[in-house]
Parts: structure tokens; sequence; C-alpha cells
């Protein structure tokens, strides 16, 4: 499938004014500086205001789980220290969860405002993920009311079924979210006729053959960012004081779910990158920096990569080792970037290390929850392994960092198409001059959000955690 | 009757309930902004208490209106989203900053100057959001915003600076407050001088919203032919008596400190005027180019369309009456 006709036309009046945009870039020409297009700072506030929202849908699906579980764990054993740590996660989770929403209204918007093109012709086939989304979501705003503003209010069992249905919700919102990303990478559910999308089946699209797989990576993701966050955390306070209960427990649990998720994630990874490979192997084949066909493909592994000359250098090579992971065999044949003309390649550099960053940190995070696993079946207690401690505090942050690390290579590997192989993003794009604009208020705000959240989160941590003793 | 019409029916309930929950949740904002005299800490603390745990959901009738536009009208928005890029962006930061630093101020306890920082950035962009949005709406009903063969053809500066957009601004902003304060009068039962404080400002706004909305009809008949003369059709005459017979009903209410009759009669009066003006509108979504008909999506995405609102309808109405009651008295 090409691009159709009428789609073809928008291309022509592509970004006409952004020639004159001033700001300068040092990635996109690498030592040369050019002046970006409009479509590049759409693309640019469009990555943005998703790399900044994932943040939150993240904490916003798996924080829940967390409050659900400490809350539960006080419901049948009374131990007040649950029930406190409870009430301080779901502090913290107001204030995330809170600029998730509103940046997430701002990517609904997004969606229209600088992809009018695609949501023109996309809207019917995938409205359908999108509205169940919008229940979901508000399924989960209005039981997060309820949790946060509720618990003097209403009895112990229905304030812990509130935090249940949050933390159900919040899943569900990231799995309609995810099925619609699917779509645009795996389209299917309609026939295109001159340009039109016709004879649309909106449930097949919903069910397309990316959707499972991505699904369940994501959500997992979610579950092993937050718990390794939480832990990383509370990990840092028990260096200083391992005897401290409410750390502990905090600890405990946040450990809990990162390490019992962990290894599953990283088994959906091994299973999505096949599907990848089965359904777009030009994205796979940017993702290992894989330029030619071939059998007894290695695996590449870091490197400089010369799109120019279709090689990696200085990279580690680990001979078949492709092969053996996308084909199970050494002499799998697996197609390379040479398959497809060179303006349907996406960005190769920027692909290939965000999947070996996304890997890396993956692959950390479960070789201290397999350190981890051993000193407990050991019996020993994991507080007083000070090393542990602080490799928790490592991964702390690794979660998040695979997480955006992930969507670059799923977003970037998608490109240049933004329904892949139908719809290219350069015709999806507004005409709309002066991106540079909306692009770097947007920016500005959210930087300045970030700066403010890291402040108050820290100020309020560090001003409620001593309380918690005098009781 | 073709499928859109159901869908166009719910996605203006949706709207009216946006405006009667979250446009009352940006109109605390705006009283905050206007906090005066002894009790304005008061004044202050009891907007906040009253939104801090609805707003995220009210909030959310925004999103569903955005995705029923993009699923059952996707050109339609489409062309909206590339005339009103730059309002609807403006819009847009206006709803990051009043959330953001709504709950900053909320979680961030200290009573410094930091806070009251906070404060103000919450209330400017409490005001600032509604005005913007009623520029968006009324920019529609212009006929500023041409669409030909799917393309816009007016640029991005159509119809939302014309003075019939700028009116419904002004108007969505005064609607907003006068919404806000009749709520916080019921909200504030346990203090009377607080109640006292917030009759007077809901009286003041809703005395201020007739000669505004007079201006709105004004400014219709050059800046929106269209819908000044869908307000004077046959049907209008009842509308407007019915508007006006609410709007008395409220004040009316106030005045006598009858709180609660008084949110009921103000939730009936901005119903009524956002029927009105659908009416007025109908069928068109962008006058006079494209209608809820001709830019419907295909009925197979209308018939699921149509299910999943029932399905999520059946989840979402139980769920906000349990809201509602567990901390607003209905």
């Amino acid at each position: 499938m090409r691009a159709a006709p009428a789609m073809a036309r928008t291309m022509s009046r592509e970004h006409g004014g952004g020639e004159a945009v001033v700001l300068l870039t040092g990635i996109r020409a690498g030592i040369k500086l050019v002046p970006m297009t409009d479509l590049e700072f759409a693309r640019a506030q469009m990555g943005m205001s998703l790399a900044f929202h994932i943040l939150f849908a993240t904490v916003g699906i798996g924080m829940p789980v967390l409050m659900a579980m400490a809350e539960g764990m006080h419901l049948r054993g009374g131990n007040p220290v649950h029930r406190e740590l409870a009430r301080r996660w779901a502090r913290g989770t107001a204030i995330l969860f809170a600029v998730g929403a509103v940046s997430g209204t701002v990517l609904s918007f997004e969606l229209g405002l600088l992809w009018p093109e695609f949501m023109k012709h996309a809207g019917a086939i995938i409205g359908m993920p999108f509205s169940l989304e919008g229940f979901a979501f508000f399924t989960e705003a209005i039981f997060l009311g309820v949790y946060l503003y509720g618990w003097d209010r209403i009895p112990p069992v229905a304030h812990w079924l509130a935090g249940m249905m949050v933390a159900i919700s919040g899943i569900l919102s990231g799995v309609f979210v995810v099925t619609a990303n699917g779509w645009m990478n795996t389209p299917v559910g309609f026939e295109l006729v001159d340009g039109e999308f016709r004879n649309i089946d909106p449930i097949a699209a919903m069910l397309n053959p990316a959707a499972l797989h991505e699904v369940i990576h994501m959500t997992l993701a979610a579950f092993t960012a937050t718990g390794f966050l939480v832990a990383g955390i509370h990990a840092c306070f028990l260096l200083r004081d391992r005897r401290d209960e409410f750390h502990l427990t905090a600890f405990k649990l946040g450990a809990a779910l990162g390490c019992i998720t962990i290894p599953l994630l990283v088994l959906s990874g091994d299973f999505s990158a096949r599907r990848v490979a089965e359904l777009q192997p030009v994205k796979l084949a940017a993702m290992e920096a894989h330029f030619k066909t071939g059998s007894r493909a290695p695996l590449i592994i870091g490197g400089i990569v010369d799109e120019e000359n279709m090689t990696t250098r200085y990279a580690i090579k680990i001979p078949a080792g492709l092969s053996l992971l996308v084909g199970r065999s050494p002499s799998a044949v697996v197609p390379g970037l040479d398959q497809v003309p060179r303006d349907e390649w996406p960005n190769v550099a920027l692909t290939h290390w965000s999947f070996d960053i996304m890997v890396a940190c993956g692959l950390f995070m479960l070789a201290v929850a397999g350190w981890a696993g051993i000193q407990c079946c050991r019996g020993r207690d994991i507080p007083k392994n000070r090393w542990l401690l602080r490799a928790f505090v490592v991964a702390a942050p690794m979660g998040f960092i695979a997480i955006e690390a992930g969507w670059f290579v799923t977003e970037f590997g998608r490109q240049p198409w933004i329904i892949y192989g139908v719809m290219r993003t350069s015709e999806a794009v507004t005409p709309m001059p002066g991106l540079v604009v909306p692009f770097s208020v947007f920016t500005g705000v959210y930087l300045f959000l970030s700066v403010i959240l890291v402040f108050l989160l820290k100020r309020q941590f560090l001003q409620t955690a001593p309380d918690f003793k005098d009781n | 009757m073709p499928l859109e019409v159901p869908i166009a029916v719910i996605t203006l309930v949706s709207l009216v309930l946006y405006v009667l929950m979250g446009g009352a949740d940006f109109g605390g904002g705006v009283w905050d902004l206007a906090a005066r005299g002894p009790r304005r800490q008061r004044q202050r603390d009891a907007i906040a208490d009253a939104i801090a745990p609805i707003w995220e959901a009210n909030h959310v009738w925004l999103i569903l209106v955005i995705v029923l536009l993009f699923t059952a009208w996707p050109s339609a928005f489409a062309a909206m989203m590339t005339a009103l890029h730059i309002p609807l962006t403006a819009m847009l930061i206006g709803i990051v900053l009043r959330g953001s630093s709504f709950v900053f101020r909320k979680y961030d306890s200290r009573r410094d100057e930091v806070q009251r920082r906070w404060s103000r950035l919450f209330g400017i962009s409490s005001a600032f959001t509604p005005f913007v949005q009623g520029l968006t709406i009324g920019a529609l009903a212009t006929g500023d915003i041409r669409v030909e063969e799917g393309m816009v053809r007016t640029g991005f500066f159509a119809g939302w600076l014309s003075p019939f957009a700028i009116a419904c601004g002004v108007f969505a902003l005064v609607l907003f407050a006068f919404l806000a304060a009749t709520y916080l009068t019921v909200d504030t039962a346990k203090d009377p001088d607080l109640q006292e404080d917030f009759r007077r400002r809901a009286l003041a706004s809703g005395l201020a919203l007739v000669p505004i909305a007079l201006l709105v009809f004004l400014t219709s008949r050059d800046g929106a032919p269209a819908m000044f003369r869908g307000l004077t059709h046959w049907w209008a005459p009842l509308l407007l008596v019915w508007t006006a017979a609410c709007a008395s009903a409220a004040l009316a209410a106030l005045w006598r400190r009858r709180f609660a009759l008084a949110r009921v009669a103000a939730i009936g009066q901005v119903t009524t005027i956002l029927l009105g003006w659908s009416l007025a509108q109908y069928p068109h979504l962008i006058y006079p180019d494209l209608t809820v008909h001709n830019t419907a999506a295909p009925e197979i995405t209308l018939r699921l369309l149509l299910i999943a609102l029932a399905l999520g309808a059946v989840v979402l109405l139980p769920s906000l009456y349990y809201l509602f009651r567990v901390f607003k008295r209905l």
C-alpha cells in the first residue's frame, strides 16, 4: 500500500513557512546547524508531550496497585503503618495524577491540533478504544477523588474498594490507549480505495496484531517502573536508618511489585521483539541496526551507526545473535533495512540506541531482582545488605528511563509513517505555520512543572516522613 | 433517524455537564482571584474544599466531548483543530496551569509567599480558560470559518477574534463564575458569613449576565447571522421565557436565601441557554459548511460508539452519583 493521491496532495503544501524558523538544532543535523521545519516542531511537540505524560500515566497505573496493597494489608492485619503508608503514597499520587490528567487532555487535543489529516481519516477507525479509554479514565478520576478525600467519610472496606477501582480503571485506560497506538503500527480494519478508508471495521482495528504485545509489555512496565521507583526511594531512607518500620514496609511492597514483574516484563519484551520482527521488519532492523538481510545475523549492541555506509562501528557484535533471538536458529534469515528504500527508513541511530538503553535498564533491574530473590531464598534480611539497597537506589529511575526509551523505539521506529505503510507523518501534519511557538511554550511549561514537582515532592516527603515516629 | 443525531444529543449532554460541573470549578478559581475582605483566606479555603475531590472527574467531560467529536465527526474535528489552533492551544495552556497550580497549592500546605503565587496563577488561569472556551465555541457560529473539500480556507484567525466570539468569551466567564458562586452558597452552609459573601457574588454575577447576554444577542446580528435567525425561530420565545424564568427564580432564591433552590434554578438556566444555543446552531458543527450529517463517520462506527456509550454509562453514572453523594449534598 502506498500513500494515496489525496494525501499526496497535502504533502505538497507541507510546512510552507517552516524554513523561516530561526531556531537551530544540533540534533537534527549533527554538526551542521539547519533550521527545523514545522513538521519537525510538530513531531517534537508531540514527542515531548507524550514523554512528559507517560511518566504520570505510569505512576497512575502503578501507584494505585501499591496503595491498594498497603491498605488491604491494613484491613487484614490492622497494622497502622500500612494505613499510614497508603495515606502518604496517596498524597504524592494526587499531585502526579493531576499533572497526568491535564497533560493527557493536552494530548487528546494535540492529536487534532498537530495531525488533523491523520485524525480525519483515523478518527472513525480508532475512535473506539479512545471512547472506552474516556470512560475508564472517567472512572479512575471519580474513584481517585473518593479515595483521596474519602478517608474519613466512607467505611474502610468501601475506601479500599475505591482504591481497587482506581487501580483497575487505570490499567484499563492504559490498555485502550496503547491499543490505539498498536493500530498506528499495524493498521487493519479498513480498505484503502482511492485514498479513502472504506469498509472500516473498528473492532478489527481495535484488535490489531500489535495491540496484544504492546499492551502486555506496557502494563507490566508500569508496574515494574513504579515498583522499582518506590523501592529505590525508600531504600534511600533505609540506608540512613534500616530499622525504620515505615520505610521498611514501603520498601518491601515496592520491591515485591518490581521484582515479581520484571522477569515477566523481560519475557514479554522477547515476545514483543519477535512480534515486531514479524509485523514491522523494518522497525526491528532499525532497533538492531541491522542493515543487510541475511542469515547468521549478528546481535549488534551499541556502536556508532553510519546510515550512509550501512554499517555500525565500534559495536559489540554477537555472531548469529539476532538470528537466534528472532528466528530461534542461527541460520534464520533476518530482513535488514536494505529491504525498503532509504526514504522509508526510520532514524536508525535513535531507534537502535533507544532500544539498547531500554534493554540495558531492563536487564539491570532483572539482575537486582535476581540478587534480591537469592537473598530472600537464603533467608537473609535484605535491608541489612547495604550494597543491595544501593543497587535498588540506582535502579530507582531505570524503569522510567526504559519506558521512555521503549516508546522512543515504538515511535521513532514507526517513522516515516504515522499509519504504518499507509500514511506518512508528513502528510498528516497541520498546515499551521510557526509551530516553533507552541512547541517552545509547551516545553517551557512542562520544564517549569517538572522543576516544581521535584521540589514539591521532595519537600513533602522530607516534611512528612518524621512525624510518623512521633505518633 | 440517522445515528449521528442521538450521538449529537449525547455530545450536547456531555457539554452541558462539563459546563455545569467543570465550568463551575473554573468559576471557583475566578472567585479565588477575586477574594476580598477580611474573610478572603476563608473564601479561598472554602473554594478549594469544594472543588478538590471533584474537579478531575468534572474535567473528564471535556475529554469525552473531544473523543465523541473525533470519533463521530472526524473531518469536522480536523477542521476545528486547524482553524482554531491558536485559541485551543491557549486554552490547553490554561487547563494545564489551572490544574497544576491548584494541586501544587493544595498540597504545598505552607501559608507562604510561594503558595500565594500558586493561588494567583490558579485564579488567572481559571479566568482565562473559560474566556478562550467561549471564543472558540462562538467562532464556530460566525460563518467566518470556511471549509472547502475538507480543507480550511480561511486561515487561523477567522471567527474567534470577532466581536461576537469575544462577547461569547465574556459570557462564558461570567456564567461560570455565577454557577460557582451559587454552588458555593450551598457548600458553605455551615459558615453563614462565607455564605453571605458568596450570595452577594452570585447575585452580582447573575445580574451581570443580563447585559452580557444582550450583548451576545446584539453582536450575533452581524457576527453570527445564522445564530441570530435561529434565535428568532418559533421555539426561541419559549426557550427565552424559560431561561428568563429560571434566571429570575435563581436570583429571587438567592435574594431570599433559598440556596438549594437557587442551585437548581441556576442549573436550569444554564441548561436552557446551552440548549437554545445548540438548537440555533443545529445541524451545523462549523457554520455554514460542516454539519453533523455531512461529516458523520460511517454507520458502523456510530453504531459501535452508541454501544460503547451505553456500556460506559452503566459504569459511569452510578460512580458519578456516588462521588457527589459522598462529597456534595444531593
